[in-house]
């Protein structure tokens, strides 16, 4: 039986993409607004596009922070894309200071501009990098990507700090300002980049996800 | 790293891909979905479709078109053509799409600009601008793929379109757009210099040396059409002519 993947369905965003990929690599996604099913799922993914205050909003009034909480912390494999990542933060300062889940201790922040060197959204592929810092790829969901060639889709303008460098798990250098492409606490990995939107190699993520 | 992005553009009429020169005279080429599925093989970065008629009649074909090449496609998609309102958008995100390109309608009411910004980001409101250089060697913005004039001042507007939210800047020459002649260089220059935000060079790419010079005068993305349509460059070809001219494209390309 393929594994089951539910995707939080909170109303933001481009759903469809995700559920597509996880298909694509075999598995079977089920949006879901239900906190029972998330309560029983084996694999939890949190997407989120658009910007952090009105995603937090919207899972607050779907009622669904305190079942993806528990999820969390109940060490089964969680994803978070995008905002998804964004919003396992304590804060985030964008348009305002909003609180988000508080799953990983740290801040979100904007990209600071440099004229015509560094432009924001941050836009485009960039190459995904082992922080001398954090984890080490092996026997994670970067299992087989090639540090500093593997690239993947980002577009945000905020940029996830985790207090803790050690749980940072993919970076990049964009125009020397560092960008946290990934984090893994635990049973809970987020990318800010977006694998179903990355080609083979966020599929190849995506298919180590439904391993993990 | 700063990133150079390749993109394939395709033009769409209902069912059909279709390509014109200087956006009209169209002709069909073929099922968009066969061509987006081989640029996507072949490496593309990102994907655009604009509906060539759609603001004309008021609706959107694109929808069926967009949900069906969501399904095997897995880089970025933008949307345009028609889309006019909020739900408009929500619909084509549903669909698959992750970015709208908004010309006629922002033109119409700007304010719809920062509404898409607000409600889905900044990151999914790319402004589409068709340019036509004028006499005094300015450009004006035009809407309904070319056919309409606006009066506005193509670098003020994609000036005015930034600071209203949008993140991109879809930016076609419709003299060059589909002539094979080279971008509009001194374009691209100038509305670079004029926003912060990421630029798409669209039209009349004809042989790599045009890519090449569009990155230099600027362009942070280049949209590919009848050069990729025609098979007169693949993008494969592009992505290491690009490479070899030491422009930061992406190298990993390989399928799954």
């Amino acid at each position: 039986m393929s594994a089951v993947v539910h995707i939080v369905d909170y109303g933001v965003g481009n759903l469809y993409s995700v559920a597509r990929a996880i298909e694509a690599v075999g598995g079977t996604p089920k949006l879901t607004s239900d906190a029972s099913e998330i309560d029983n799922a084996d694999r939890l993914l949190l997407p989120g596009v658009g910007a952090f205050a009105p995603c937090m909003a919207a899972l607050t009034a779907t009622g669904l922070v305190e079942p993806v909480l528990e999820f969390a912390r109940a060490q089964r494999p969680f994803l978070g894309i995008c905002v998804g990542m964004q919003l396992l933060f304590e804060h985030s300062v964008e348009f305002g200071r909003h609180r988000g889940l508080g799953l990983i201790a740290g801040q979100v922040e904007a990209i600071p501009t440099a004229d015509a060197v560094r432009k924001v959204p941050h836009i485009g592929w960039s190459a995904l990098h082992e922080p001398a810092d954090g984890h080490c790829w092996r026997e994670t969901i970067l299992e087989g990507a090639i540090p500093g060639v593997t690239s993947a889709y980002f577009v945000h303008s905020f940029n996830c700090v985790p207090d803790d460098p050690r749980i940072r798990l993919a970076d990049v250098d964009y125009t020397g300002y560092r960008i946290c492409a990934a984090v893994k606490s635990g049973n809970v990995t987020a990318f800010q980049c977006h694998p179903e939107k990355s080609g083979p190699a966020g599929l190849r993520i995506l298919r180590n996800f439904l391993d993990e | 790293m700063r990133n150079a992005r390749l993109i394939a553009r395709l033009d769409v009429k209902g069912v059909n891909l279709i390509k014109g020169v200087h956006l009209e005279g169209l002709r069909v080429i073929g099922d968009p979905q066969v061509f987006a599925r081989r640029y996507y093989e072949q490496g593309a970065d990102e994907l655009i479709y604009i509906d060539a008629v759609a603001s004309l009649y008021g609706r959107n074909s694109l929808t069926d078109i967009v949900a069906r090449t969501a399904r095997d496609v897995f880089v970025p998609l933008t949307v345009g053509g028609g889309l006019r309102s909020i739900d408009d958008v929500r619909t084509m995100l549903r669909h698959g799409a992750d970015k709208v390109a908004i010309n006629t309608a922002a033109v119409r009411r700007p304010g719809l600009i920062s509404e898409i910004a607000q409600s889905f980001g900044a990151q999914c409101m790319v402004l589409g601008v068709e340019a036509k250089r004028r006499a005094d060697g300015t450009w004006e913005a035009f809407t309904d793929n070319g056919r309409e004039a606006t009066g506005l001042d193509v670098i003020d507007w994609c000036r005015r379109g930034h600071a209203l939210g949008a993140g991109e800047i879809l930016l076609t020459s419709v003299d060059r757009d589909g002539t094979g002649k080279g971008f509009d260089t001194a374009l691209i220059e100038a509305v670079t210099h004029a926003v912060p935000i990421p630029v798409i060079a669209s039209g009349g790419m004809g042989t790599t040396t045009d890519m090449i010079a569009a990155f230099g005068h600027g362009a942070d993305a280049i949209a590919m059409a009848s050069v990729l349509h025609y098979g007169r460059a693949d993008l494969a070809t592009v992505r290491a002519a690009a490479a070899q001219a030491g422009l930061p494209v992406r190298l990993d390309v390989a399928t799954l």
